[in-house]
């Protein structure tokens, strides 16, 4: 059994690096045809790196060796790459689907806000807290009147009038 | 190969749904045989699956596609963490299924099916993007006769995932469930779903060629992508690309998995889609991403104490930036979708420990988790159903207005945070004993995480539950006037919660049962010598019309 030379040649793996930068760089735009771009020129990328990943041409595997002098290069690589190639195909013709839709019904196919950020980036605009803080919020019952509704023996005097519950220094009026 | 053997059943979790996918496509003008078409071929899944828990238990069955013998062909493997899985995951379907039929996505109810297609329908769903047409919106555009064939193609991919027994097998696996769930998170094509479908789409697409990636390196450093052939021969791998392999599997599955830094696109995108879509997402996708790490750190790596501890740290940020983020969730869905991240640090915590109790543990976790996630999913879709809201500050009094509903709420919930007799607390217990186990310090510092993400769990659905159920209605709140919900929903999801019960009632022989998938899993041995039945010497190819030479490099 003969070494095979598994040394790749240079210009496959410049191709797979340009091709991994230019995707990536895509990829991280907010467009969704450029993303899928990105995607495409990435996919390429990868498979390119199976290929290499086969090695050099070398003896034909599984079949017997006299069945040809030949050297045959690793089909187990191409069949991988050709199965990858399928599936970009058909995920790709999603993707396009989906932007021509957002395209639709946006007039844009860029990827928008995550819900959580929208509102978030709405309360920042409007200055308002992102909770609702149930201190301020005006009960149905005041505490007075929910004191008079029960027998207390040592019930604290009437109250200044005014004062409603909840407004009071615990909530960071000397700040 | 005796056709009446045992090995007959390994592939038909993912024959028979993808044949009743090209064969429900086809009749897509015929609701009635769709429905039965799905409806059998989950059944004979789920028999299957069946079949394969009681034959994998013995010794993991093998069965080599096309004719040609591991490695030069692929090979199905159904060892008993896959036969438990396929199980699981079949049951889970059967039931989402017959759930979605009842709802009337698959068949729109009776309404007119807008397949969105020509100017007069997209103007009429623009029209229904008006804010105050919601419920139209969600319920109008629904196309449908898709749904059952992509479902099926869902339950095929997911079988796949779990019965390959070779990494580009697993990658095809992964991408026909996540083309299924591509096209069934955007069904419709409605503004929220498109925007939430943009991100998901994305996120699985990168995914996806990082996993590729990682298969061609394994391929280029190793000469095979067999999994048994690939436990033997990694170890003899360098360490330093064996560990770059090893992260980029782990960047792969972990997006897919949704853990903790790369989890962010999953509470976005899951609450979006109809409530069934949802509650099989929930239950499924994000465990074939557990699965998959499970499978690959295990069976392919010698441990590696580095990853390890990175896993470790990882599974702590998932469970409490998770539970954390549900905490804070005024949806129910969104809040669903955080705990689900959060419990997938579980897992990881299980996985990451890397000893037999731990990952025993870490199985039956899943499993306890597969049935709980998508049984509150439904109960979630039952509650938007009967009060058209699954806002909190909006839902109220529901334990009088519909006491079934509360009960069915209420025992899953419990189960989900860990409260004593339930499986959750069963799995719970499993994971803090092989921490304790451990007994590094980093494991106490996740065993301490795990009772406070367990105790935060039980906050965040008993707040739910209060502000759902228990608090007084609102009084501005109109419920819909179809106040009625159908047997066909409200039987699956009882059927689904009563599952989860009986986990525990089962729990012992379960756990056994996971213990000894976990012995499989650990000991590489078994595995490889059910896939190299006469101990095929490395690096050769064996095959019917046999070869003399030696091939491979």
């Amino acid at each position: 059994m003969t070494v095979l030379d598994t040394v790749p040649s240079a210009a496959l793996l410049l191709a797979v690096g340009v091709l991994f930068a230019a995707g990536v760089y895509l990829l991280l735009e907010r467009s969704l045809t450029r993303v899928l771009l990105g995607f495409v020129l990435v996919g390429n990328g990868v498979n390119l790196a199976i290929l290499v990943a086969g090695g050099r041409a070398g003896t034909p595997p599984i079949t017997r060796a006299d069945a040809g002098a030949e050297p045959m290069s690793d089909p187990l690589a191409q069949a991988m790459i050709l199965t990858s190639i399928v599936i970009t195909l058909a995920l790709v013709a999603f993707v396009l689907a989906m932007a021509y839709r957002s395209w639709q019904l946006h007039g844009h196919d860029e990827v928008q806000d995550d819900l959580e950020d929208t509102r978030i980036a709405q309360l920042a605009d409007r200055d308002a807290p992102s909770y609702a803080d149930s201190d301020a919020i005006d009960p149905r019952v005041t505490l007075d009147e929910e004191a008079a509704t029960v027998r207390d023996e040592v019930a604290l005097p009437e109250p200044a009038p005014g004062r409603r519950p909840g407004t009071g220094t615990r909530g960071g009026g000397d700040t | 190969m005796n056709l009446w053997s045992v090995q007959t059943l390994v592939p038909l979790p993912v024959l028979v749904p993808l044949f009743a996918a090209g064969l429900a496509l086809a009749l897509h003008r015929h609701a009635r045989a769709q429905r039965v078409i799905s409806v059998v071929a989950l059944s004979v899944v789920v028999a299957a699956a069946a079949g394969l828990v009681v034959a994998a238990r013995e010794a993991p069955v093998v069965i080599d596609v096309g004719g040609w013998a591991a490695p030069v062909g692929v090979n199905l493997v159904a060892d008993p963490l896959t036969a438990l899985m396929l199980l699981v995951s079949g049951v889970v379907l059967l039931c989402v299924l017959l759930y979605s039929m009842a709802q009337g996505i698959a068949d729109g109810d009776g309404r007119k099916a807008p397949a969105v297609q020509g100017t007069e329908d997209i103007r009429r769903i623009l029209e229904a993007q008006d804010p105050d047409a919601d419920e139209a919106r969600r319920r109008d555009v629904l196309p449908v006769a898709i749904f059952h064939p992509t479902f099926l193609i869902l339950a095929a991919g997911v079988a796949d995932t779990f019965l390959a027994g070779d990494l580009f097998n697993l990658y095809v696996g992964f991408e026909i469930l996540l083309a299924a769930s591509y096209v069934l998170l955007t069904l419709g094509g409605t503004v929220e779903r498109i925007r939430a479908g943009s991100v998901y789409v994305v996120v699985a697409l990168v995914s996806s060629l990082v996993f590729l990636l990682a298969v061609g390196l394994t391929y280029a450093a190793t000469g095979t992508v067999n999994m048994a052939q690939l436990a033997e021969r990694l170890p003899d791998v360098d360490p330093g690309i064996r560990l770059g392999i090893q992260a980029l599997l782990l960047l792969a599955f972990g997006i897919k998995a949704a853990i903790f830094p790369l989890s962010a696109w999953l509470p976005d995108s899951y609450p979006t889609a109809p409530a069934p879509v949802t509650a099989v997402f929930a239950g499924l996708l994000t465990k074939v991403g557990v699965y998959a790490i499970l499978r690959t750190q295990t069976l392919l790596f010698p441990r590696n104490e580095i990853l390890e501890v990175v896993l470790l740290v990882l599974a702590l940020a998932t469970m409490l930036v998770g539970i954390l983020g549900a905490v804070a969730q005024d949806d129910v869905k969104r809040l669903l979708s955080f705990t689900l991240v959060s419990h997938i640090g579980y897992m990881i915590f299980g996985v990451a420990l890397a000893t037999t109790a731990s990952t025993a543990a870490a199985i039956f976790y899943v499993v306890h988790h597969i049935t709980v996630q998508t049984a509150l999913f439904l109960v979630v879709g039952l509650v938007e159903r009967r009060t058209g809201t699954t806002s909190l500050e909006r839902l109220g009094g529901l334990a009088t207005l519909a006491p079934g509903l509360a009960i069915l709420f209420f025992v899953p919930a419990m189960n989900l945070a860990g409260v004593p007799p339930l499986s959750g607390f069963l799995g719970k217990v499993g994971l803090l004993e092989a921490g304790v186990l451990d007994g590094s310090a980093l494991a106490w510092v996740l065993v301490t995480g795990s009772v406070i993400t367990s105790l935060l769990t039980l906050y965040a659905v008993i707040r739910a539950w209060n502000k759902a159920f228990w608090q007084p209605r609102p009084d501005e709140q109109e419920l819909p006037e179809e106040t009625g919900l159908p047997w066909g929903m409200v039987g699956p999801t009882a059927a689904l919660v009563a599952v989860s019960v009986a986990l525990t009632a089962v729990a012992g022989p379960l756990y056994d049962y996971a213990e000894h998938a976990a012995r499989v899993v650990m000991g590489d041995a078994i595995y490889v010598d059910a896939v190299f039945p006469d101990g095929a010497p490395r690096g050769t190819g064996e095959s019917d019309e046999v070869t003399t030479e030696e091939g491979g490099p």
